[in-house]
This record gives C-alpha cells, sequence and structure tokens, in this order.
C-alpha cells in the first residue's frame, strides 16, 4: 500500500518533497494545538501511574497528586514482586506463548489448504472461519465453562490456552490465507514438478515466505491473549492459575486503600509489553492494525 | 482414490501422492469448531434449560426466554449498550480521523507524537481500568491536583455521570488504535491528488474536505464497523471499572449476562442473553459488510 507512494518516478518524489516542504512553511496552528490537547489527555493518566506508584503511602495523602514524589520510593514495586508477581508474569508467558505456537502453527496449514485446494471442503471452512470473525467472545462463555469443567480443565493453565486458541484461529487464518495467496502460483508448480508433497511446500516455501506475516499475526494474537481477562476470569480460580491480568484485579481487590501499591502493578504489569513496544515499534504497529489497515 | 491408473504400456505411472492439503486445515478447523463454534450451540441449547452452574442442568422450556425478554434490566441494557455504542462512535471518528490526518504528517514533532500517543494501548483493559478507578478519585485523583471544582465530582458514584465516563476511558484506550488506521489511510493517498488540489488553489481545510475526506471513504467505514461490532464486547474495562453500577448504570449486554450467570447463577437466562447477544453481532455485521462491500465496489483511487 506503501509502496506505490515510494515507487514513483524521482522527478515525482522531488516534487512531493518540494510540495511538503511549503506546507512546512505555513506551520498549522490548529492541528498543533489539537495535537498538544490530546497528547495532554494521554500522557497526565500515564504520569499519574508512574508518579503515584513511586510515592510511599504517606506520600499519597499529603502531597499535591500531580507534582513528583520529595522522596521517591520502590517500596510499591518490592510489595508487588512480593506478592508473586513473578509467578503471574511466568504464568502469563505460558499462557500466551502456548497459544500463539499452537495458532500460527494450525492456522498456516488451514491457509495453506485454502490457497492451495479448491474442494468444497475447504471452501466451507473458509466461510466458516469468516463467520467467526462476527461472533462475540464474551457469548460463547457459559458452554465453555461448562466443557472445560467437563473435561477436568477448570483452573488449569491448558483450561485457558484451549479457547484462546479457538477464538484467535479465524482471524489467523485469514490474515496468512490473504498473505499466501500472493506467493506465485509457478513457485509451487516448479516445486510440484520436484516431487515435493503438500508437507514439503508448507515448510520449506510457504513457511519461509510468510515469515513477515507470521510475525504480524503472532503479535496480534499474543497481545490478545496476554491482555485477555474474560477466560481467566471465568476459567481459574486458585492464586497459582493467575495470569497478569487477574493479578491485576485480585491485588487491587486486596490492597484497595494502597493506591501506590495497586499503581506500581499495573506498571509492572505493562512493562514487558512496553519494553517490546520500545525494541519492536514497527512490528507491534504492524501486529495490531494486522488485517485492518487495507 | 486408491487405483493408481496405468499407462497404456502397462508401465506404473509415477504414483500420484495423495492430496493432502485439504488435511492440513483440519486441526485448526477441530480447535476453532471445538472451542468457538459448538459452544455457540450450546448457548442456545442452555437457554432452554436450567442451570446454576454446579448442580444438574434441567429443561426449561421457553421460561427463560419470557422471563429475559419481560426483564426491565435486559431493556435497560439494550438501550445502555445502544448508547454506548451511538456515542462512542461519535466520539471517536471524528478524534480519530482528525489525529490520523495530523500524525500522518512527516514532521519530526508529529512523528515524536505518534509514538507518544500509541501507549495506551500497551496496558490492559484492566490496567488501564485501575488506573482511571485512582485518578477518577475526587479526593486524590487528578482533580485534586488541578484544584478545579467541576472535576470534583464523584465520577464512579453519580449515575447520571458514569456512563459518560465509561466512554470516556473507552475512547481514551481505543482512538490510539483508530489513529493508527486513519494514519495509514492518509498516507495511502496519492500525493498528486494534493498538488493537483494545489495547483487549483485550494487551501488547507478545502484540500481536508474535498480530498482527504473522500478517500478516507474505506477506512471510515472499517474503523466504524470495528467501533460497532467492538461496543458490544466491552467488558472487562466497564466490568473492572464499575461492575456494571452503581444500581444498573453501566450493566450493558455482557456485563448483564455475566452478572446474571456467574454472580447470580443463573445460567439459562444468561444464555438467553447471549443468544441475544449473537444475533445482535451477526446482524451488525452483516448489515455493516453489506455496507463495507458496496463501498469497496467503488475504487478509492477511481480516476487517478
Amino acid at each position: 500500500m506503501t509502496a506505490s507512494a515510494t515507487t514513483g518516478s524521482p522527478v515525482r518524489a522531488r516534487a512531493t518533497s518540494r510540495s511538503r516542504s511549503t506546507a512546512r512553511t505555513r506551520p498549522n496552528w490548529l492541528g498543533a494545538i489539537g495535537g498538544f490537547v490530546w497528547l495532554a489527555i494521554i500522557i497526565v493518566p500515564i504520569y499519574y501511574i508512574v508518579i503515584t506508584s513511586l510515592r510511599s503511602q504517606a506520600g499519597f495523602f499529603s502531597t499535591n497528586p500531580l507534582f513528583p514524589p520529595l522522596s521517591p520510593t520502590l517500596a510499591n514495586y518490592a510489595l508487588v514482586v512480593q506478592n508473586d508477581f513473578g509467578l503471574y508474569l511466568v504464568n502469563s508467558v505460558i499462557v500466551t506463548v502456548a497459544s500463539v505456537v499452537v495458532t500460527v502453527a494450525f492456522a498456516l496449514g488451514a491457509a495453506y489448504a485454502i490457497v492451495r485446494t479448491r474442494g468444497r471442503f475447504v471452501r466451507s471452512s473458509f466461510s466458516l472461519f469468516l463467520l467467526g470473525l462476527a461472533v462475540p467472545t464474551h457469548a460463547t462463555i457459559i458452554p465453555l465453562y461448562w466443557f472445560i469443567t467437563r473435561v477436568h480443565l477448570y483452573d488449569s493453565l491448558a483450561g485457558l490456552v484451549l479457547p484462546s486458541i479457538g477464538f484467535a484461529i479465524p482471524i489467523t487464518v485469514l490474515i496468512l490465507a490473504n498473505f499466501l495467496r500472493d506467493i506465485p502460483k509457478e513457485l509451487f508448480e516448479s516445486m510440484r514438478v520436484d516431487g515435493a508433497g503438500d508437507l514439503r511446500m508448507l515448510v520449506s516455501l510457504a513457511l519461509p515466505l510468510a515469515r513477515p506475516a507470521i510475525v504480524t499475526v503472532a503479535i496480534y494474537d499474543g497481545l490478545h491473549v496476554w491482555n485477555g481477562f474474560l477466560f481467566p476470569l471465568i476459567l481459574t480460580q486458585s492464586p497459582d492459575k493467575r495470569v497478569l491480568p487477574m493479578a491485576l484485579w485480585t491485588f487491587q481487590g486486596e490492597y484497595n486503600v494502597n493506591v501506590p501499591g495497586v499503581l506500581a502493578a499495573v506498571v509492572l504489569s505493562t512493562l514487558p509489553i512496553f519494553v517490546a513496544y520500545v525494541f519492536g515499534r514497527r512490528y507491534l504497529v504492524s501486529g495490531l492494525t494486522a488485517g485492518f489497515s487495507k | 482414490m486408491t487405483t493408481i491408473p496405468a499407462s497404456r504400456s502397462g508401465a506404473p505411472l509415477r504414483r500420484p501422492r495423495p492430496a493432502l492439503a485439504p488435511l492440513l486445515a483440519v486441526p485448526a478447523l477441530v480447535m476453532y469448531v471445538v472451542f468457538a463454534i459448538l459452544p455457540l450451540g450450546g448457548a442456545v441449547v442452555l437457554s432452554f434449560a436450567q442451570w446454576d452452574g454446579l448442580s444438574q442442568i434441567t429443561w426449561a422450556g421457553l421460561g427463560n426466554w419470557t422471563s429475559v425478554l419481560s426483564d426491565p434490566v435486559t431493556w435497560n441494557a439494550f438501550v445502555l449498550t445502544g448508547k454506548i455504542m451511538l456515542v462512542s462512535v461519535v466520539v471517536q471518528t471524528p478524534i480519530s480521523l482528525l489525529l490520523g490526518v495530523f500524525t500522518a504528517g512527516r514532521q519530526r514533532y508529529r512523528e515524536v507524537l505518534a509514538v507518544l500517543y500509541f501507549v495506551p494501548l500497551l496496558l490492559s483493559s484492566a490496567a488501564v481500568a485501575i488506573a482511571f478507578k485512582a485518578i477518577l478519585d475526587p479526593n486524590f485523583g487528578v482533580a485534586a491536583a488541578l484544584g478545579l471544582p467541576f472535576l470534583k465530582q464523584d465520577w464512579l458514584g453519580n449515575p447520571d455521570l458514569v456512563l459518560y465516563v465509561v466512554i470516556f476511558v473507552i475512547a481514551w484506550q481505543f482512538v490510539p488504535f483508530h489513529t493508527l488506521l486513519y494514519q495509514a489511510g492518509v498516507r495511502q493517498i496519492p500525493s498528486s491528488l494534493y498538488e493537483a488540489a494545489t495547483i487549483d488553489g485550494a487551501g488547507r481545510v478545502q484540500q481536508f474536505f474535498y480530498v482527504t475526506l473522500p478517500q478516507l471513504r474505506n477506512t471510515i467505514v472499517t474503523s466504524g464497523t470495528l467501533m460497532v461490532t467492538g461496543s458490544l464486547t466491552y467488558f472487562d474495562a466497564v466490568f473492572v471499572l464499575t461492575g456494571g453500577g452503581p444500581g444498573y448504570a453501566t450493566r450493558l449486554l455482557p456485563l448483564d449476562m455475566y452478572l446474571t450467570g456467574f454472580t447470580a447463577n443463573q445460567m439459562g437466562p444468561a444464555s438467553v442473553l447471549a443468544v441475544i447477544l449473537v444475533v445482535v453481532g451477526l446482524a451488525l455485521a452483516f448489515v455493516l459488510t453489506k455496507f463495507t462491500g458496496f463501498a469497496r465496489m467503488q475504487s478509492d483511487q477511481e480516476g487517478v
């Protein structure tokens, strides 16, 4: 999409940059003001979260909430870490990684089948996947709860992973199928002539070529599972099965009055994604808008 | 399938490989059907049953349906969901559109701002809701710091205000995402259109209304569709922020379903609400994609 803008002739590219520079001579004050107003709306809450998490509890009640703390403390963070933060982090990582790996592996197979065959079975499963995009997850939680209890997976990490896969599959299949469709057919054909079967072509042709789409869709799925709240709320119970969003919620219930402590937990739970953002902003942005920015 | 045709000369042809490709769809299909499609059918079945979540499931006939549909709480949830859907689209669309156009500019400061605008997307809904509980506190939150009396409201305790607070928090969380969509949309507009408009003497405002806005038609439809269908699933943030209260002031459809099922232990009526949620979701998606499909027929770049 953006390629069309960059593939223009050099003359045109130069013309574009000239028109941009003339635009720069007339600054858009109104736009800038609006932009900074929104920045304030975004940043003030975040600033409040961070500085409050560094405040002592006594400081929280006595000083102006928007002034930086006179004597910043990490005690709140220590409290959060002592409350099994590490365990919840590990749980979140396990659930997210397991869900994403299985989802992408299965979805890649399905996407390959959809692109490479045109049987009735494959076509009707494609429409079934399309349907899945419109179904709100929330509507299925009661039967899911019944089912997960029945198969004795209630209150287990596997019980979180399985439905997460089920719900991530439709969008993942569609994004990957859209991508595989753009691989030239000749590549597949020449491999077939060389005697390669479907599995070979999937692993040594589709997989490497689809890597950018796989990264994008893995981030999209990963963020959804990582931040998911509903499945853990309904399908888990005991403290040692808590994932981060759940831990945050229960921590807030237990330490209701300790606002700095609660906000330190908010900061810590966001830290892994924040680090990912700092190092891979481009991938994160493409992952978030996966399938929508067409 | 199992008989291998021999060539006329009698020599066996190279054995054709079995058609494996369709089978590659099976694992994904099984996971999806078992954990997403069958539960959907399960919700329909359970909507005619009586179940408290623990003991035996018994048949209830149409009882759940009549009781849910005659319950004013249900209709309240409907009205609230409709309201939040409408107001969210009306509030979020112009903000995201303008911010998207703004951040599509290549000026350095705008690129820096775009990086910062993105930060709310990094927080989970639970984290956002918990943070805003503290921020909105009339005594220790941001209002206390700024010393502005009209900000010192009991934002989450006042039933007349709380719905708008929820709408604000949701906008805070999701506008960055829609801004990204619009930013990508604006960057796809061919610069030749702006050059032509400039030659024709169009100013910045005219360019916005006569070039940018019409060119963003598809993005507006996509973003709007996502906002509408997304508003049926506002659960996490609202649940943590208000729990559906005070009273019934923010008891949206998904919350009504959850609270009926898992707090009041009435899985039958909750399943009725689940089915309603699916039907509304599918109906909205159907209507909107018809509309989108129509919009896609006419290319954005027609005549370029």
